[in-house]
């Protein structure tokens, strides 16, 4: 029995969505649903490996109903198989079960979500930012923040030749 | 002493002079690369181009014996304290080079995370332009400077503390404060 059928079953109340695209299979879950869903196909199902984390932000996308979709890619080390779920998220305290329990991969992952989408992960043991410095306060890869940042590239002393 | 009584091999100068001469041609490079450009850099050092023609072979990872900067590739915000920290840490007399159209400007990358020009931010002796620029013409720019510290130079580097205002253009363009203003009226209704 395939992943998505063992999905479909386990889980036919809710409202799952299946789709594919040549070897991508892909299936949307609802968020209150996300952590059960993940750690089914951790631990009945054979995804070992969290390849991505990532996220998606739909605003102003035509027909998008959330803002936020996040993706997390399975892969499964013994078949090869990948599945993606996918989820959605809102504006204003995005909030998801953080699977670092489930898959140590995780850790980074969610960081980088949080730090790029303002996307809060709940019970990660390390929710800083990861790539834009410490002291940055936007949430760059959101489309409401402008592409040449917000003043951010001119926060520094400047040194000239006489203090140097 | 007259002029006649000096051996062959004793030449008069003056000690501005010799000392520019000995500096000029014992350029010890600190490369600060970061990105695609600094894949030319060591091309420079290697042994088709030969920067050891110029004196200028002796890369050192350790900012305290360095006297050339050669900030190569784009430099992103977080970087840019790492950046003048080195350029801080390098004893004088120092020179700075700022290699190839991301260091000199941001080149394409014009985000929130790159730097739009180190010299808005260190000092910087010398442009070289391109994207990356060619082996050469980072020599070229090695030998102008060579060039720079021969005429300008002076033992106690009097010509560096002149130099009060930042080399680079003026930090801010329009659309830059007009953000800059637009984030600080958000922030107080904000707060
Ligand atoms: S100027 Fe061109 S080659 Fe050099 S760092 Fe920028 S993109 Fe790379």
């Amino acid at each position: 029995m395939s992943a998505e059928d063992a999905l479909k079953s386990k889980f036919s109340g809710d409202e799952l969505a299946f789709s594919q695209f040549r070897d991508n299979h892909r299936v949307v879950v609802p968020a209150a649903k996300l952590f059960e869903i993940l750690a089914f196909l951790k631990n009945e199902q054979h995804f070992d490996m969290l390849a991505e984390v990532t996220a998606v932000d739909y605003l102003e996308y035509d027909g998008a109903k959330d803002r936020f979709g996040v993706v997390y890619v399975l892969v499964s080390t013994k078949s090869g198989e990948r599945l993606v779920i996918k989820t959605f998220v809102n504006d204003p305290e995005p909030l998801l079960p953080s699977v670092y329990s489930l898959w140590k991969s995780a850790d980074w992952l969610e960081r980088e979500v949080y730090d790029m989408f303002g996307i809060r992960f709940s019970g990660h043991p390390d929710l800083r930012r990861i790539l834009t410095p410490d002291e940055f306060t936007a949430y760059p890869l959101r489309k409401d923040y402008p592409l040449k940042g917000r003043g951010e590239r001119h926060n520094f002393p400047v040194l000239t030749r006489a203090e140097s | 002493m007259a002029m006649k009584d000096v051996p062959d091999n004793i030449f008069m100068t003056s000690l501005d002079a010799a000392a520019s001469w000995a500096r000029s041609n014992s350029l010890w490079p600190m490369p600060f690369a970061t990105a695609c450009c600094g894949i030319e850099l060591m091309a420079t050092a290697s042994s088709r181009f030969d920067l050891a023609r110029f004196g200028a072979e002796v890369m050192r990872f350790s900012p305290r014996q360095c006297d050339l900067m050669i900030v190569a590739g784009r430099v992103v915000m977080k970087m840019l304290p790492v950046l003048q920290r080195i350029w801080l840490q390098m004893p004088e007399p120092k020179w700075c080079i700022s290699m190839g159209a991301c260091a000199c400007t941001g080149g394409v990358f014009d985000t929130y995370a790159v730097v739009q020009g180190v010299d808005r931010f260190i000092p910087v002796d010398l442009y070289v332009p391109g994207c990356p620029p060619r082996p050469e013409q980072l020599m070229a720019g090695i030998i102008a400077l060579q060039d720079k510290i021969k005429h300008g130079g002076t033992l106690n580097g009097t010509e560096f503390g002149k130099r009060t205002q930042p080399t680079g253009p003026t930090p801010y363009d329009l659309d830059e404060l007009i953000r800059i203003r637009e984030a600080n009226e958000k922030l107080i209704s904000l707060n």
